[in-house]
């Protein structure tokens, strides 16, 4: 049990030291480069005496380190800092942006997982007959487009060619929630689109390796049922590398989601952060981006300790 | 007449191949082979790789691995054919009436479950015995089988026991449910030679308690000559010949039992050691990197020029270990290696040019010492131009003095390393070991790979190079056979020690240490009744002290 | 040589036509990048085969010239990403060791933060322009290129025959070059190809989000960009791009599989 749990120790403490060092990363990417934060707000034309004056307010004028510590302090306490362009308080505005944002994850994934799981086992069950080539081509297919022209596919033909579903997905406060899953039924469709590629091809890969081995063999000379052989002999093995699979590419709906935000100007995370990125809001990038990077990190974090939780080497140790 | 448990009549079995670029292609496994086995009785199907003894053994079970199909002949099993059986009813068939046990019990077990849940399962599926009757039995068949202790044996995983307790835990498996036939499919190739033996005994004592039938297959004739009542040679999924065990062994008819059976048995004088040793390792302590533990202790050896060093030891003693500081891969921690006359520096990428050409090394797997992208040409040719400055024509005619020396000929100089056969690739090995003229070539499990008829080739080219070239050896092997066809002095190395060392025939005569006499004795005779001498002789022995 | 299948010749065939248009797009194409030369969103006609776009420019021309834009700023990205990424990552697995640790160390936390999400944090303080795209999306692409060259080239250092090379006294060049190099070559020259797509992808995705190629420029994400509003009213001038990439990304995935596939063939050539 002990090491078990100093892996899991471990790989929690890589994870937060991972996160540390990307806020490093983030913080440098946005201050150390050639760009000039108060340039860039008061454009090319503004007098030397403006320039000066806002790097004060910025704090532009202490050294970067400080800086970095003032900033990972206020962080630390959940203050992340006031926009610079309408000196809005960044934590407030998240707030409800962050929760419309899982919203629409979270019902993508919902729908994902297990709808590439059972494909993935199809395509397993008729490993190399039309079924997995039909799934494989829709795979390359959908890897082949990227999420804002899939969203844009789907808008033409679904909302303005046929009405099925509201082009654009806005959202507020008080709406029914059936209101609102009506509301967002085309980026829900497209993030799902977008994750089920890879998470199916992953999820064949995995199965297939796993009904492959030596053991699965022994269970089929022991002249048990398919079911049984699936129940007690692959699928214990097969919760690991599978739960792998789905965490990892929940952490890679997080990029999709951004783009699709846009597309169907959905209030969300993804949508703020771009909108700042354009009027480089520096304060807003850096507090979007360690959000995002957060939960990037944590997925793929916790996707490392369920499958060290579930290796029965490490649970029962000699 | 007993009775009749399994008849096998023109058994033919097909697969389909894939060869890149083509239409696939039918090629046929097995060709019309017939045998039979009575209850109780053990047959042996003997071969080397690709005789289609495994795929036959499933062929009980109507089994096909790895869409092998079988396409002709009958299986009759208990009076009837089990092709022509439905797949519930072949279900019955397998893991009740036959079982099987694999040559590799650890990647067999399902890691995740305990082994008495593994053990016991097809007896519960099949409902005639209770839990706890089916758990007794298990206990009782650990017991048999030697496992220590046997109640509390199946509360482990898989992973927390050893590869030789896992082969009886899987041959207990494979028992357990009462089975008419059990099919052992090589269950000792794996282990280590004194290992091996332990193993032996348990499964015929086992089969003969109770009572069982078994199909045994192996590549090793001295190893089924110990447990069968008959057996069959097959070579390229044709029977080449099938009698009793007595026959094949002490009076085989075909040309190819005769080669099989006279295996490894190559005539060497020993030679008298030099006085000025060609390879002297003084008091060498190595370890790897990032560990605290010693693999080599204090190992100090000789070799004469012109003459063999064998090094034997079982996995883990540290053989490879040694050769791995000779050529300066791992510098040890203390010690010194001194060869021809001057002191090697301890790592390699310090040592002249002159020193690394004269020491050379082959590998165990030709396979992946070879680049596949090279042709034979460039993999002879590179150390002629490296060390010789050789070139163009000079270079060509160089390489094809040495493809003749190795025995290969006209013809091989443009192709690449997946056009040749085993045998062949080790040669080419050998030949790009001799280009460099060495005066000493370390062999590293040369022919562990290979079958023993190739590998018979190659021990008998090595010996016949060594005249010619006067080139020493430092043969690193488990394997005792190979051993006393070309020693003239042996290290016998256990646990990161050398336990015994001198010539041949000091070290292979008595009194021995404890080890040697553990690993000279567990090595298989080819004779009937070998393995009951050793363990009688082992009982009167512990019984003694 | 084993004859090309359909398949591989149908990426081959698309991919160089593509290449072609964009090296070609001065001659090929009817009309200027940013010429005016109709109404907005006019219907598909003889003089504008695909019609002409939100402020009446020739929409094939567009295409033709975004294609140039985005064709080259992927090919320069990809170039300096594998350049880097498969440099580093070869040296990286034959020098091992604490070169190994910090370069790898390094791409683990670069690789910490999704690659459009640190793109667009950079984006946010770097003036935008042709050359500043391609290097940040070089760059923070070649953790990739990275990691597939180090674990690629680390399986073949293992083997035996560098092992032997070694020992024979071969300097590092030959060992790189003469036996890990062309056992990498194939899968490598594949793994470019996904990388190349993947650029096309990223940048079609900035310049949709108005942080890459900017106008008057044409690029296939940005002419996806001025043409959106036009898919309410169902003019379909948006969609063309989604044509484009789709069809490039697909038959380069063509060609990488086929180059993947020759290669498991060479290896495993006597086929058990």
């Amino acid at each position: 049990m002990n090491t078990l749990l100093k892996l899991v120790v471990q790989r929690v403490a890589l994870g937060i030291l991972l996160l540390f060092a990307a806020s490093i990363l983030i913080f440098v990417g946005t201050n150390i480069l050639p760009g000039d934060v108060a340039q860039a707000v008061l454009g090319q034309s503004a007098t030397p005496q403006a320039l000066a004056n806002l790097r004060a307010e910025l704090g532009l004028d202490q050294p970067a380190y400080i800086r970095y510590f003032e900033w990972l302090a206020g962080v630390l306490h959940g203050d992340l800092g006031k926009s610079l362009t309408n000196g809005q308080d960044i934590a407030a505005a998240i707030g409800q942006r962050l929760s419309n944002t899982l919203f629409l994850a979270a019902v993508s994934a919902i729908i994902a997982v297990p709808l590439a799981i059972t494909l993935g086992l199809i395509a397993v069950r008729y490993r190399d007959r039309w079924p997995d080539k039909v799934i494989s081509a829709v795979t390359l297919a959908s890897v082949s487009v990227p999420e804002f022209l899939l969203g844009y596919i789907l808008m033409y033909f679904l909302a303005v060619q046929f009405h099925i579903a509201p082009s654009v997905s806005t959202i507020y406060p008080g709406m029914s929630f059936w209101a609102k899953l009506h509301a967002i039924t085309l980026p829900v469709i497209v993030l799902v689109l977008v994750v089920q590629g890879q998470m199916m091809r992953m999820t064949r890969a995995a199965v297939l390796n796993l009904m492959q081995s030596a053991y699965i063999e022994t269970a089929e000379l022991k002249g048990l049922r398919p079911f049984l052989i699936i129940a007690r002999h692959a699928f214990p093995n097969a919760i690991s590398p599978v739960i792998n699979v789905v965490m990892i590419n929940l952490a890679y709906l997080v990029v999709g989601i951004v783009v699709t935000e846009v597309v169907f100007v959905y209030p969300g995370m993804g949508q703020y952060l771009v909108d700042h990125v354009s009027k480089r809001d520096v304060p807003v990038v850096q507090a979007c981006g360690l959000i995002f990077a957060a939960v990037y990190i944590g997925l793929n974090m916790l996707a490392d300790v369920i499958s060290i939780l579930a290796n029965p080497r490490l649970r029962h140790p000699k | 007449m007993a009775d009749k448990l399994l008849e096998v009549r023109n058994l033919k079995i097909e697969a389909t191949a894939y060869p890149p670029g083509e239409k696939p292609r039918d090629i046929t496994i097995v060709d019309d082979v017939s045998f039979q086995l009575e209850k109780g009785k053990v047959l042996g199907l003997i071969g080397e790789s690709g005789a289609g003894k495994s795929t036959i053994g499933l062929s009980a079970m109507c089994y096909g691995r790895g869409g092998v199909r079988i396409t002709g002949g009958e299986i009759v099993l208990n009076g009837r054919d089990i092709r022509q059986l439905k797949p519930g009813a072949l279900r019955r068939v397998r893991g009740g009436e036959v079982t099987y046990v694999a040559q590799s019990a650890a990647a067999a077990f399902n890691p995740a479950k305990k082994l008495m849940d593994q053990v016991i399962e097809t007896t519960l599926q099949r409902g005639e015995m209770s839990k706890s009757e089916a758990e007794q039995r298990a206990v009782m068949l650990f017991g048999k089988l030697g496992l220590p202790n046997p109640e509390t044996f199946g509360r482990r995983f898989p992973h927390q026991v050893s590869g030789g307790q896992l082969q009886r835990a899987m041959t207990a498996m494979a028992l357990c449910p009462k089975p008419d036939l059990v099919i052992f499919d090589e269950p000792t190739t794996a282990l280590d030679v004194t290992t091996q033996i332990d193993v032996l005994a348990a499964i015929k004592e086992a089969i003969a308690d109770t009572g069982v039938a078994a199909l045994y297959i192996t590549h090793d004739l001295a190893v089924v000559a110990q447990v069968s009542d008959d057996i069959m040679v097959l070579r390229g999924g044709k029977t080449v010949e099938y009698g009793d065990v007595r026959q094949i062994i002490e009076a085989p008819r075909e040309e190819y039992t005769r080669a099989l059976v006279s295996v490894r048995e190559i005539e060497h004088e020993e030679k008298k050691p030099a006085a000025e040793p060609v390879l002297r390792v003084d008091n060498v302590t190595a370890r790897y990197r990032g560990t605290n533990f010693d693999v080599l202790k204090n190992i100090s050896v000789d070799l004469s020029p012109g003459q063999t060093l064998a090094v034997v030891g079982e996995s883990g003693s540290g053989k490879s270990t040694l050769a791995r500081v000779i050529t300066g891969l791992l510098p040890p921690k203390e010690g010194t290696i001194t060869f021809a006359g001057r002191e090697l520096s301890p790592d390699m990428a310090s040592r002249k040019r002159d020193d690394l050409r004269e020491l050379q090394m082959i590998y165990q797997m030709a396979d992946v010492a070879m680049n596949p992208r090279h042709t034979v040409g460039t993999i002879i040719g590179r150390p002629l131009e490296f060390y010789f400055g050789l070139k163009g024509e000079a270079k060509r005619k160089r390489i094809q003095e040495l493809l003749d020396e190795i025995e290969m000929g006209q013809g091989f100089i443009d192709r690449y390393p997946a056009e040749l056969s085993g045998g062949q690739k080790q040669r080419v090995c050998i030949a790009r070991a001799l280009a460099a003229k060495p005066k000493m070539i370390i062999c590293d499990e040369v022919t562990s790979a290979l079958d023993p008829l190739v590998a018979d080739g190659i021990l008998k080219l090595l010996l016949n190079l060594q005249k010619i070239e006067h080139v020493a050896y430092l043969f690193i092997t488990h394997d005792l056979a190979t051993v006393r066809a070309i020693a003239d002095s042996i290290a016998v190395m256990y646990q990161g020690k050398v336990v015994r060392y001198g010539s041949k025939s000091e070290v292979l005569s008595p009194p021995f240490d404890d080890y040697t006499d553990l690993l000279l004795s567990s090595v298989p005779e080819m004779k009937l009744g070998w393995l009951e001498e050793v363990i009688e002789h082992r009982r009167m022995e512990s019984a003694g002290n | 040589m084993t004859r090309l299948p359909i398949a591989a010749i149908i990426g081959f065939v698309i991919t160089g036509a593509y290449f072609l248009a964009a090296i070609l797009a001065p001659w090929i194409a009817p009309y200027g990048m940013a010429e005016v030369v109709g109404d907005s969103w006019a219907a598909p006609s003889a003089a504008h085969w695909l019609g002409t776009d939100s402020i009446g420019r020739d929409l094939l021309s567009r295409m033709i010239w975004g294609g140039r834009t985005t064709i080259f700023i992927a090919t320069a990205a990809t170039i300096l990403s594998f350049g880097l990424g498969a440099s580093l990552g070869m040296t990286a697995a034959t020098i091992g060791g604490w070169v190994d640790q910090v370069l790898s160390r390094f791409v683990d936390l670069i690789m910490s933060i999704p690659t459009l999400i640190f793109a667009l944090v950079v984006l946010s303080v770097v003036p935008v322009n042709l050359w500043v795209l391609i290097l940040v999306m070089g760059l923070l692409d070649a953790t990739r290129p990275y990691r597939v060259s180090r674990s690629v080239a680390s399986d073949i250092v293992v083997m035996d025959f560098v092992e032997a090379a070694q020992l024979r006294g071969e300097g590092r060049t030959w060992v790189i070059f003469r036996e890990v190099l062309p056992n990498a070559l194939s899968p490598l020259v594949a793994e470019m190809g996904l990388r190349f797509i993947f650029q096309v992808l990223l940048l079609s995705t900035l310049s949709f989000l108005g942080l890459g190629v900017q106008p008057p420029m044409a690029d296939w994400g940005g002419i996806v960009k001025e043409n959106k509003e036009g898919l309410v009213y169902g003019i379909a001038a948006a969609l063309y791009p989604a044509i484009a990439i789709a069809s490039l990304a697909i038959s380069v995935n063509l060609v990488a599989d086929w180059i993947l596939n020759r290669t498991t063939s060479l290896k495993g050539g006597r086929g058990g």
